[in-house]
């Protein structure tokens, strides 16, 4: 079953300087939040944020980030969309590489916020942009119901 | 250079505090790239001419390390350690350390404290004892 | 035009008016199904409340079960109304569902199946019908047979309603239980001041570490903690992911100021982790707790020695 997605929330913001940055972390944040990821889950997944967004700025020349609310019920989501118009990712095999690097690592810290996030996938072509999405969903425990368990 | 205008609330520089030998950074909230950068060239500044031979960055005021942020933090260090001060990084989180972790970055050559207080107390220990290359909870 | 074409379209506009009128018929059916249950909600709720699957429910009050039948009437009355009655999501059934839930878990709870809560819910059918049939003017027709027809099909997706919240609230139990099991499997202690332990048992899959990792960097908060030792006697097996675990949690923790030991490594462990060729880095390793134990004590200053003999403990 597809996730359904609904766009009355979904969320576009600008990038186009650091202060942009510091925005998408803002409500990256308050989306995750509000959602009931738990704080482990939220920091994973604005610092992923933080790491697609800067690329979409220094290696894209800009561009723009999607928040999306998803659900599949009962699970509940967040997908976070950076897409640029930029030169384009020239290898994205080197670039996702899965290893698991200390400290170094490749420049555009891709490989690194896929360890994030549950869904990632990169739609490049070089030359004509840029697309980098990621999907987290709400692990742990539900509430339980009253009365029950 | 020039560094972007900060929005209404932010502070323009990360101030840093000079308690005897020892400067001490408290990041907090958000940080700017453009102020990260000035911060590194403002710690560098002082460690070269000032009496200065540690530097602890605390960092529990800060919501998420991404790699940016790691690499200045690293680069504070390197640079500290060649004009023969120390660095060490105190105040981190679980949610941040485990992020970190997971993202693969361990940042290996910077030496660490759970608090403020034990960054000080590293930093005393490591004077007295003055044992180059051996440094507490760095691996 | 040919005579041919002529007849050929005039066949399909039929055909389609037929499909059209089908439509209009099977839509005015489950209308009148609809104003039937909104007409008679009192009565229907009253009969169901005799039934085992509210009256085991609502033990105490039999008003609170025609209340709670009035609910899921309403319901279906809503559902009958869009016209679509085999459709399981239908938003129409959202306003019962919290209490169809409620209710599938409390039989549940009894020790009844998923399958079980539903045939109990075919009970709910025949004392809707039999209404039906009473009141109608005319109960052999084809109108009625056509309303009553409409009305299986209705009460067939409530069961599946009714089936799809008893296996949802199934999994939402489960989904607690390992939960707690994750977290009682990993408790950590704290063995001195400034030293904590963990004993990681069983196999050290992706979620246990998150647990593990969660549990341990707390604990070197509450109890300022400069060393922790993870001690896997209880992993039956360590290859290249499991390292890559321990290693990130040792990476974690080092962030925080504390240096992990590991211990439990029993000789089978350590042949394997060097014909893998895993590379722990730079992580100390001691082959029991004890071992560990005393060389964290040791880094951390404290010597223990045996007493003089002949001299009593106090």
């Amino acid at each position: 079953m597809t996730p359904a997605s609904d766009p009355v929330t979904a969320t576009s913001l600008p990038i186009g300087s650091d202060a942009d940055l510091a925005w998408v972390r803002h409500q990256v944040r308050r989306f995750a939040a509000e959602l009931g990821f738990g704080l482990v889950q939220q920091t994973k997944l604005v610092t992923a944020a933080s790491e697609l967004a800067r690329n979409t700025l220094i290696h894209g020349g800009g561009g723009e980030a999607l928040i999306t609310p998803v659900t599949d019920a009962p699970a509940r989501g967040l997908r976070l969309s950076f897409s640029d118009t930029g030169p384009g990712i020239r290898d994205v095999e080197l670039a996702t590489t899965d290893g698991y690097t200390t400290g170094g690592g490749l420049g555009l810290g891709l490989s690194g916020a896929r360890r994030l996030v549950d869904e990632f996938t990169i739609d490049t072509t070089p030359g004509e942009g840029t697309v980098v999405t990621l999907v987290a969903w709400v692990t742990g425990v539900p509430a339980a119901r009253p009365g029950s368990g | 250079m020039t560094f972007p205008t900060p929005f209404p609330g932010s502070l323009a520089a990360v101030p840093v505090l000079v308690l005897g030998d020892t400067l001490l950074v408290s990041l907090q909230g958000e940080l700017h790239d453009g102020v990260a950068e000035q911060l590194q060239q403002d710690i560098a500044h002082r460690v070269a001419h000032s009496e200065a031979t540690g530097v602890v960055i605390d960092v529990s005021g800060v919501d998420i390390v991404d790699s940016f942020l790691g690499r200045v933090i690293a680069e504070i260090a390197a640079n500290a350690r060649l004009l023969a001060a120390r660095t060490v990084l105190c105040g981190m989180g679980p949610a941040v350390a485990i992020t970190l972790a997971e993202l693969g970055l361990t940042l290996p050559g910077v030496v660490t404290a759970l608090d403020v207080d034990r960054a000080f107390e590293l930093l005393r220990q490591d004077a007295s004892t003055a044992a180059p290359g051996e440094a507490a909870g760095c691996t | 035009m040919t005579e041919w074409c002529r007849s050929w379209r005039d066949g399909l506009f039929q055909w389609e008016m037929m499909r059209v009128s089908e439509q209009a018929t099977a839509e005015s059916v489950a209308r009148e199904l609809g104003a039937f249950l909104e007409r008679r909600r009192e009565q229907i709720a009253q009969r169901w409340a005799d039934a085992p699957l509210f009256r085991t429910v609502f033990t105490v009050s039999r008003d609170e079960a025609v209340e709670a039948g009035k609910a899921v009437v309403d319901a279906l009355a809503d559902v009958a109304s869009t016209g679509r009655l085999e459709n399981v999501a239908a938003p129409g059934f959202d306003s019962a569902r919290e209490q169809l839930g409620r209710m599938a878990a409390s039989r549940a709870r009894s020790g009844y199946s998923p399958a079980q809560i539903a045939d109990e819910a075919a009970d709910l059918r025949t004392a809707t019908a039999d209404l039906l049939h009473g009141e109608a003017q005319d109960p052999s027709g084809d109108e009625t047979r056509d309303v009553l027809l409409a009305l299986t099909v209705l009460m067939g997706t409530l069961r599946l309603v009714i089936m799809e919240t008893t296996i949802g609230a199934g999994e939402e139990l489960i989904a607690r239980q390992r939960q707690q099991l994750l977290e009682v499997a990993t408790p950590v202690i704290s063995l001195w001041e400034g030293i904590v332990a963990v004993p990681m048992i069983g196999t050290l899959d992706s979620a246990r570490s998150q647990m593990v990792m969660e549990s341990l960097l707390e604990a070197i908060v509450e109890q300022r903690a400069r060393y922790a030792i993870l001690d896997i006697t209880g992993v039956p097996t360590v290859d290249s992911l499991v390292a890559q675990h321990l290693m990130k949690t040792v990476a974690a923790a080092r962030l925080m100021g504390a240096e992990c030991v590991v211990s439990g490594i029993r000789p089978a462990i350590a042949q394997t982790i060097v014909h893998l060729g895993i590379d722990l880095g730079s992580v100390v390793t001691r082959g029991s707790l004890a071992d560990a134990l005393a060389y964290a004590l040791t880094r951390q200053g404290i010597e223990v020695s045996r007493r003089a003999a002949g001299v009593n403990p106090r």
